[in-house]
């Protein structure tokens, strides 16, 4: 048996189900709903909400089938097609050598294909965002859960290291703790691969990132620590385990899952931000933003490299934003929708 | 109030001491061997000894950092290769620059000054302002303009803005200049059409998040009680939203103003990087690609310096704007 309100439909709230498909309203009545359940029903209603999902859902797919997507397209993301270049390392043709064979032109200069490598590079931001995202929302799960639960000294020193860490200039820092990580495992002239790259830049996003949900589930924590239930559990015998991830957690899971989807897109972003200053991942990587440094070289003689990774990497970010923003009006129990 | 504030700059101070040591090991411990970027072509064996001997990375990490620090309160001898006596903001010498790191920072510190400022103004008026007017006008075509403006600005990024900006305005319509940075004081037109393109653009994108932040605000406070009472004693409409609710709903913005700004002071690395204007931010860029470590360490630290300030700062304003807030 629990005591916490959430699990089971404790909380039913009362809601009409007669606004169905237009037709004359079947069996009026009230039901009891959970708060899950309510939450994907107006999320459901919500035409941007399944738009933007829509868009993740496909971009995921797009990721998920990138070596499919290539053993049809035919072409490899190193492959180099300067016969397709003139004098000038331009691509021939129209609008950055739009062909049949190469949806999106070719890269200046080195004339790789631009549609592929961007696949490639949706992939490994998603990658990237993800799990920096899990990782992050575990750790500040954590450290705010303790924080806000123990209180006392544990509290302050969990503080206080959030304090610094937001304190820290995180471009900065990351700039300059990426060459230094990598020179300490590879030596000046070797190349670094890039599952170590992928790897630094996951650390470095858990390292900066956990600040803001710590700072959040502590928050909600301390709401709930002087609540009846978790007085209950406690004199139950409930230990520390128990309290926190049976009884807490299930309370404060909505704004957790809110500030996930909204720290996906800020990952994508800082990923390809750390690409574009040269620190990300190195052009043997097909990432975006380091397309669109090398584009930034292009602008006047070819205009439309920069496009491809800038419009994709808008609509990505909108759709998660999008996504993020509905998710958290759907969440709210205040909200009426 | 005065005592707030020391112990508000304490616990900054405090903040800052632990930044500068965790930089200081991140930097100077970590890496296998300090030197190897500083001495970057015609390298042998008996010079890195010099500059290793030069710099002291044969003594304690302990003294190395006490040098270190006593060089930036009371200036310290660097050594006759490292341009000998070295006053008192001293952060010591770049061997890739060959010179002494703060003046390299005083000559590219009003560059991302020049940035900053401007457009955190822009900013601050365009995205307040738009957050309030589409506040009072709720439901309006004005309203949804404004809320589309701040979707898309979330979502864009300043290397693509910037670039698309570039195109079209310098390199299409020739309206501006290529932009550089030329000081206020020896001419203002140039400094102003050099740098306008980077204010625009920084100004677009974080306006978006300040009309945002603003109008959710706004509309939370214009149902609290309070406005409604100033309303119903016959307080004209101006006076209550100018005076009694802009003041409750902008304390938000203030602190995510606050953190903003003192983080861009710390260098608007991807701006400068996609306007090629030698700032704080690509200062640090080229220090890391020359492994120029007093360079780096002094830029990391400057950037602290600005947010823990920054944040000080919020923390008085927030008194000056909200009543209900007492200073002990």
């Amino acid at each position: 048996m629990s005591l916490s309100p959430v699990e089971g439909v404790a909380l039913a709230e009362i809601e009409s189900t007669g606004d169905g498909d237009g037709d004359a309203p079947k069996a009026k009545g009230f039901v009891g709903r959970s708060p899950g359940q309510l939450a994907w029903v107006r999320l459901r209603r919500d035409r941007t909400a399944m738009i933007s999902a829509a868009m993740l859902v496909f971009f995921v797919l797009l990721a998920f089938a990138v070596p499919l997507i290539q053993a049809l397209y035919g072409v490899g993301p190193r492959e180099q097609f300067q016969d397709r270049l003139d004098g000038f390392g331009m691509p021939l043709g129209y609008a950055g050598g739009i062909t049949g064979e190469h949806w999106f032109g070719l890269e200046p200069g080195l004339g790789r294909d631009i549609f592929i490598r961007m696949v490639h590079g949706l992939r490994t931001s998603l990658f990237i965002a993800f799990a920096a995202a899990v990782i992050t929302a575990a750790l500040g799960i954590l450290l705010g859960t303790l924080a806000g639960y123990l209180g006392g000294w544990i509290d302050a020193v969990i503080n206080w290291i959030t304090d610094l860490t937001l304190a820290m200039p995180f471009l900065i820092i990351a700039l300059a703790l990426t060459p230094t990580v990598a020179l300490r495992f590879y030596g000046q002239r070797e190349a670094v691969p890039p599952a170590f790259q992928i790897g630094v830049l996951i650390s470095i996003f858990a390292l900066f990132g956990w600040t803001s949900t710590a700072r959040l589930v502590r928050g909600q924590v301390i709401a709930l620590r002087e609540r009846e239930f978790v007085e209950a559990a406690r004199a139950s015998g409930a230990g520390l385990g128990h309290m926190l991830f049976r009884q807490l957690l299930p309370n404060i899971w909505a704004p957790i899952l809110v500030s996930f989807s909204l720290a996906v897109p800020s990952y994508i972003t800082s990923e390809a931000a750390l690409s574009f200053i040269g620190v990300g991942l190195t052009d043997e990587t097909p990432s975006f933003g380091r397309m669109i440094y090398r584009s930034l070289d292009y602008l006047q003689t070819d205009p439309s490299y920069v496009f491809f990774p800038g419009i994709t990497i808008f609509a990505l970010v909108l759709a998660f934003n999008l996504f993020g923003d509905a998710l958290r009006d759907a969440l709210d129990p205040k909200s009426s929708r | 109030m005065a005592r707030f504030l020391v112990k508000r700059l304490l616990s900054a101070g405090l903040t800052l001491f632990a930044v500068s040591v965790f930089s200081f090991l991140m930097f100077f411990a970590l890496p296998r061997d300090p030197v190897s970027g500083m001495c970057p072509k015609n390298c042998n064996p008996e010079r890195l000894e010099r500059v290793r001997q030069e710099l002291g990375l044969r003594d304690p990490l302990i003294s190395q950092y006490a040098g270190y620090m006593k060089g930036i309160f009371t200036g310290r001898d660097l050594g006759s290769a490292q341009g000998g006596r070295c006053d008192a903001p001293c952060l010591g010498w770049s061997y890739a620059n060959n010179e002494a790191v703060s003046d390299t920072l005083a000559r590219v510190l009003p560059v991302t000054l020049s940035i900053v400022i401007p457009a955190a103004i822009l900013w601050l008026l365009l995205g307040v302002g738009l957050g309030m007017v589409s506040a009072l006008r709720r439901g309006t075509w004005l309203d949804r303009v404004a809320i589309g403006f701040s979707l898309t600005g979330a979502s864009l990024q300043i290397y693509f803005v910037g670039a698309v900006l570039l195109l079209v305005l310098v390199y299409n319509l020739r309206l501006l200049p290529v932009p550089s940075y030329t000081s206020l004081f020896d001419s203002p037109a140039k400094w102003a059409s050099g740098l306008v393109l980077a204010w625009v653009a920084l100004a677009f994108l974080y306006s978006a998040i300040y009309a945002r932040l603003s109008r959710a605000q706004m509309l939370e406070t214009l149902s609290e009680d309070y406005v409604r009472t100033a309303r119903a004693k016959g307080l004209t409409k101006p006076k209550v939203y100018g005076r009694h609710a802009l003041r409750a709903a902008i304390t938000p913005v203030v602190t995510i103003a606050g953190l903003d700004v003192g983080g861009a002071l710390g260098g608007t690395v991807i701006t400068e990087t996609t306007f090629g204007i030698q700032g704080l931010g690509r200062t640090a860029v080229n220090a890391v690609s020359d492994g120029d470590l007093p360079t780096i360490m002094a830029t990391v630290l400057i950037a602290a310096v600005f947010v823990v300030l920054a944040n000080v700062v919020v923390d008085l304003l927030y008194a000056v704007i909200d009543p209900r807030v007492r200073l002990r």
